[in-house]
């Protein structure tokens, strides 16, 4: 007979918290829906909680710690720069794996005997832990506060993460030999064992994040919000809740796939990107002829002013520049000129995963304007003038031309082929992959050099005039 | 051991499930969803409210396994909610 308490009844509680964040993320699918589908999972998680509660053994702490998190999660979410984004993505992953790993600590602690549980914890553990000290990482870079890449400590990261491996191993070996018997293993070797385990964890994620570069950091964050899912749905078979289960996986599946499409647009694999990076990948000793043409504001408002379309194409100098509003000033003055106006956002553009079309957002573009490069390149030679902002690799024309350059292969948005490219640049410093761009030497390529945020507001007041 | 056997069968099941919803999303969205990810993760608060609080460690692991998943919870929702919000069609 089945037995109907509230064991059950939590069960199925469980099953339709599951049900929301199926339908919620179905939901988070489409620019209309997205919104509601959003609050749709967060009734699941409210529906998971609610049903939870009756096994709380300690209310007080529950409540204060709960409210403590919601107070600090909250200010986070309220305050933050949509700039800023990707620091605290990366932060919250770097929370949700820090969970995970207390989580699998405290039920190492209530294990009494050698059992091969042991090694589910060990495994939430490790890669809670990681998820943690790498999202720790990954937020000082994409904060900028931590810079610079030195070779020895890149070495030694991967020495570290070789080492961090072996030890892994002899720990699961450990619960195996102890588990069927063997006299020389005992419970107080095996806590031993767990500590270490603890403190490799989390020096794991730093060796594994520190070597890697500011411009991979949307591979990166990737990874880490699936770890961040694969820790919880590891947590949820070491407490046997499918909820944790269920939710775990779907994050876990949701930043894999993000991890993918992140890698396909730069076309590198993963273990290039986390193993290898940019500077081993070969060097390209092509010559570039040609030469550059800077061009003035007022000159480039002449030719803007004359131009019947134009393709805006960000990058992540336009997020370091806070440029997003004047850019869309700059987008309703052209429209009301009668010109087209349409952006072009690469896949890895920014430092995060749809990055740009966050802060186009923001600055109120409309999302149907906001153009991916397979649409817009086969109609590249109708577009009078590209802009482009800040944006460097992703439309270095050398990944279409120059078989033997690093980034040769890798999708971009193939600006050179409209009739003219103006580039807003600092500098003439190259792109993150460090790679020369022929783009700026190219004869229909016209350069506004100076901060893009000040150059767009000049062609913005001349527009004005 | 059977029902270990079984939470994989689930944890299988879900993690394919996960790659079908997802590959659907356009790249507008690819933000959003990670933050709606971030705060669907902090599930951890499920299992961590349940959490054994007997001696002072094990009160520490269990106190801060609550907070850091109930920032990721509320955090994350209001966060992608404040996003989202922003994405408008004229």
């Amino acid at each position: 007979m089945m037995e109907f308490d509230l064991n059950t009844l939590q069960q199925i509680g469980y099953i339709f918290s599951a049900i929301l964040f199926i339908y919620g993320l179905k939901m988070l699918s489409n620019e209309s829906s997205a919104a509601k589908g959003n609050v749709v999972s967060s009734m699941g998680m409210l529906l998971a909680v609610l049903v939870t509660v009756i096994e709380i053994v300690n209310p007080v702490l529950v409540l204060s710690a709960m409210l403590l998190g919601a107070l600090i999660g909250s200010a986070f979410a309220l305050k933050v720069k949509m700039t800023s984004i990707p620091e605290m993505v990366a932060l919250f992953n770097g929370f949700g794996g820090l969970s995970s790993f207390f989580l699998a600590w405290s039920e190492f602690n209530n294990l009494s005997a050698i059992s091969l549980i042991m090694i589910l914890s060990f495994m939430t553990v490790l890669i809670g832990g990681i998820t943690f000290s790498g999202s720790v990482i990954a937020f000082f870079k994409l904060a900028e506060i931590l810079k610079g890449d030195n070779n020895f400590l890149n070495k030694a990261s991967r020495w570290f993460l070789i080492f961090s491996l072996l030890f892994v191993i002899i720990a699961v070996a450990q619960v195996m030999a102890g588990g069927l018997g063997y006299e020389l293993i005992d419970l107080a070797l095996i806590q031993k064992t767990f500590i270490v385990l603890l403190i490799i964890s989390l020096l794991a994620g730093l060796a594994f994040v520190l070597p890697i570069g500011g411009g991979d950091m949307p591979v990166v964050i990737s990874l880490l919000n699936s770890f961040s899912g694969i820790a919880a749905a590891s947590a949820g078979v070491l407490l046997t809740n499918t909820a944790l289960i269920v939710a775990g996986c779907l994050v876990g599946a949701s930043g894999l796939v993000l991890t993918l499409i992140m890698a396909k647009s730069m076309n590198r694999t993963l273990y290039n990107i986390f193993f290898v990076g940019y500077e081993s990948s070969g060097s390209s000793a092509a010559e570039i002829d040609g030469e550059i043409k800077p061009i003035s504001a007022e000159d480039a408002y002449l030719v803007v002013e004359a131009a019947r379309s134009v393709l805006i194409v960000p990058g992540y100098g336009m997020a370091v520049a806070q440029a997003q509003h004047v850019v869309k000033e700059l987008g309703d003055l052209l429209e009301e000129n009668g010109c087209e106006v349409s952006y072009g956002i690469h896949p890895v553009a920014g430092r995060m995963p749809g990055h740009m079309n966050v802060l186009l957002a923001e600055a109120n573009v409309s999302y149907d304007n906001l153009l991916e490069p397979k649409d817009i390149n086969p109609t590249m030679e109708t577009v009078d003038i590209a802009i482009v902002i800040g944006a460097n690799d992703v439309v270095n024309p050398s990944a279409t031309e120059e078989p033997g350059s690093p980034i040769y292969g890798m999708p971009i948005l193939e600006v050179h082929r409209a009739k003219t490219a103006m580039v807003l640049k600092r500098s003439m410093a190259s792109g993150f992959a460090g790679v020369q761009n022929p783009l700026f030497f190219k004869e229909n390529s016209r350069m506004l050099f100076g901060d893009a945020k000040e150059s767009i507001s000049k062609l913005v007041a001349e527009f004005k005039d | 051991m059977e029902i270990i056997v079984l939470l994989f069968f689930i944890l299988i099941l879900a993690i394919f499930l996960g790659l079908e919803l997802i590959s659907k999303i356009p790249s507008t969205l690819h933000t959003p969803l990670m933050s709606g990810a971030n705060a669907i993760s902090g599930i951890t608060l499920v299992g961590a409210l349940s959490l054994d609080t007997g001696s002072n460690l094990q009160m520490i692991l269990a106190f801060s396994a609550i907070t850091f998943a109930s920032i990721n919870v509320f955090g994350g929702y209001l966060v992608t909610n404040r996003m989202l919000r922003m994405f408008k069609k004229k």
